[in-house]
């Protein structure tokens, strides 16, 4: 053990009440928020693919009479709507609906407002057998070309990939108490703890408040909720939201449409923390001279060339482990 | 001292020398298996292979060259589960004598030179946090600028989670580069090899514009576990499997190990790198044949749509042109 300590238990209580709120059932949703943040919302519907997936919602709307094109998760409130909304886990119809809403508001030049809130991509077979993999991947390849402004807005859980199929942006703004993380702190801890009741330990262990992301450059802007939080006011936090979303894509317009991508690219590229140590490159000698070759063929000792797999060499152990 | 004979240490063999395949039980003698690329000889089950294993599967020995060798993973959360993350690191590099859980640099495969990136299972799961993602940005942006094609074979279980969200963001650092090579014309290859689920192949796993397979591999999302739990629906046979992505569409061959570096090979000469902006036209390997027969062939459309439907067809163009067509009232 080295001195790095589990997280104390006011940050894991003050983290699992952060989850919570997040998760509140009466957390206002997209289709909550729209109508009180834009202006002739009109919902388009279907991937032109194979379906319609009712977890993803979008369409085109007017931002102070400005046209824009937003897209959200849709989750459900109660065990009815949650259900019709696949508890707003999505699968690669729902993303590739997105991509068309996307591609039309960069046809169009409308920018582009995102929502997030996911538990995560719905990881079924179903979804599975549609490609659930290469539609968040292509996804997210989209978003980072788009030429248009994308301002993200994360409004309660950020789950993992079904997130990210939409998160990336020019900027991204969380509510105060949303969350983003890598993996759900369940699935979390299942593989890292091997236990279901370290949960809100490792949901302190992956720093997935917003607070956190700010500090991680993950995020950019926190929008502070109205009282206890977003699911007292529903109508505070849409003027919240308005707020900083216009404020946002003002920044934003600021710049012109090459340094747009140049700067979404170099925040992207930017993103991730590690080191380069002075360990020099492990360059390979020439290719074998003849005499390592005749030496090779005859068996002499000694004059084998080596071969990266007896500097890498491999082995029959295997843990299927730390992956998501 | 002693005098040592060259012939002695195969005498004492070591007590590991045989190896028992998953697949159909049968005890495969360890040097056997070598020389059979790690394939079961009865089954043709394919072995996980370690970087250096499959850099001299693929190319052409003497010719690999590994950039960013020092790069490595820090703990910017101070990841702290049943043991500390930089304790997890820290054995991943001894077991596997590696820095992280990918190498990436310039090679040869037949004498073309591709800037390829490896990924190793060993190294926790072969799994994506901050500097895999750099190494493999950096895999992709040598290749833009030096206009040689991009290979990744992957082995990992997703996303490393003791980086939390930084992890997950680098789906979209490693993504973020492939638009430009194909912007730039610049082809990119992926090798999926047993086991590539989550975060990596829903991000520049999927993204190939050729998608290769070892057979049999596990490809998935989620966990297959996962899976049945969610939906509670029986799985399909050979669900996640190489061969049930070959069929659903998400991936263009199943490649035996034997067959790979023969396979890359005759995809880097049959799916060259474009030539550089206007040197299309110049380049005498492509300026005649099916493109320039193509093009004329489109003017020609283009005329007798323009006589048919009173619509001006302008010659497609390269570098960001757009075919426009534009109503006959409007044109000059």
């Amino acid at each position: 053990m080295t001195g790095v300590l589990a997280p104390p238990p006011e940050v894991v209580e003050e983290a699992w009440r952060r989850v919570m709120l997040a998760r509140h059932p009466q957390r206002p949703r997209t289709l909550d928020l729209l109508p009180l943040i834009f202006e002739e919302v009109t919902e388009l519907h279907g991937d032109r693919l194979f379906g319609d997936d009712p977890a993803i919602v979008g369409g085109p709307a007017l931002l102070d009479g400005h046209p824009v094109m937003v897209i959200g998760h849709q989750k459900g409130n109660d065990t009815e709507t949650n259900i019709e909304r696949n508890f707003g886990s999505a699968r690669p119809e729902g993303f590739r609906k997105a991509q068309r809403l996307m591609r039309l508001a960069e046809k169009l030049g409308m920018p582009l407002i995102t929502f997030l809130d996911t538990a995560g991509a719905d990881p079924g077979a179903a979804a599975e057998e549609r490609g659930q993999a290469e539609a968040i991947a292509s996804s997210i390849k989209l978003m980072t070309e788009l030429q248009v402004p994308i301002v993200v807005v994360i409004l309660g859980e950020g789950g993992s990939g079904g997130a990210l199929a939409m998160g990336v942006g020019d900027e991204v703004l969380a509510l105060e108490n949303a969350v983003y993380s890598v993996i759900s702190p369940e699935g979390c801890a299942a593989i890292l703890w091997r236990s279901p009741d370290d949960v809100r330990t490792a949901a302190a262990a992956m720093r997935m408040t917003a607070q956190d992301q700010l500090e991680l450059g993950v995020v950019d802007v926190i929008i502070s909720e109205p009282g206890e939080g977003a699911h007292t006011d529903h109508a505070a936090t849409a003027r919240a939201i308005k707020t900083a979303v216009v404020a946002a894509m003002g920044r934003i317009q600021q710049r012109g449409l090459q340094s747009l991508l140049a700067h979404r690219y170099a925040r992207l590229r930017s993103i991730g923390r590690y080191q380069e140590t002075v360990a020099g490159p492990r360059v390979r000698p020439e290719p074998p001279s003849l005499r390592r070759r005749l030496g090779r063929l005859l068996h002499l000792p000694g004059v084998r060339a080596p071969r990266w797999s007896e500097i890498w060499p491999g082995d029959e152990e295997h843990d299927l482990e730390d992956g998501e | 001292m002693p005098v040592k004979f060259p012939f002695s240490r195969r005498r004492n063999a070591p007590a590991d020398a045989w190896t028992k395949c998953p697949d159909c039980d049968q005890q495969v003698f360890n040097r056997q298996l070598a020389r059979n690329l790690r394939v079961c000889p009865t089954c043709g089950h394919h072995f996980r292979l370690s970087v250096g294993e499959r850099l001299d599967l693929l190319l052409d020995e003497g010719s690999f060259e590994e950039r960013d060798a020092g790069l490595e993973s820090l703990d910017p959360l101070g990841f702290h589960d049943t043991k500390p993350y930089v304790d997890r690191l820290e054995a991943a590099r001894i077991k596997t004598g590696l820095n992280e859980a990918a190498i990436w640099g310039i090679g040869q495969i037949h004498g073309r030179r591709v800037a390829i990136g490896i990924l190793d299972f060993r190294f926790m799961g072969g799994s994506m946090g901050s500097a895999v993602g750099e190494k493999l940005a950096r895999c992709f942006e040598t290749a833009l600028v030096e206009r040689i094609p991009a290979i990744v074979v992957t082995a990992s279980g997703g996303a490393r989670m003791q980086e939390g969200t930084l992890s997950l963001l680098q789906l979209a650092k490693t993504t973020a580069p492939l638009p430009r090579l194909d912007a730039a014309g610049i082809p990119f290859i992926v090798l999926l090899t047993d086991p590539t689920t989550g975060g990596v192949l829903a991000s520049f796993a999927s993204l190939g514009d050729v998608v290769l397979a070892e057979p049999k591999a596990l490809i998935g999302f989620a966990g297959a576990r996962v899976a049945s739990g969610t939906t509670g629906d029986e799985l399909p046979e050979g669900f996640q499997r190489a061969e049930f992505l070959l069929s659903h569409g998400f991936v263009d061959q199943i490649v035996t190990r034997s067959e790979q570096r023969a396979t890359l090979a005759r995809l880097l000469r049959t799916l060259p790198v474009a030539p550089a902006d206007d040197a299309w036209q110049e380049d005498p390997a492509r300026g005649w044949g099916p493109i320039g027969a193509l093009s004329g062939f489109a003017e020609r459309l283009g005329g007798a749509v323009s006589e048919t439907i009173g619509i001006d067809v302008e010659p497609a163009g390269r570098n960001g042109d757009r075919p426009v067509a534009k109503h006959r009232e409007e044109a000059p």
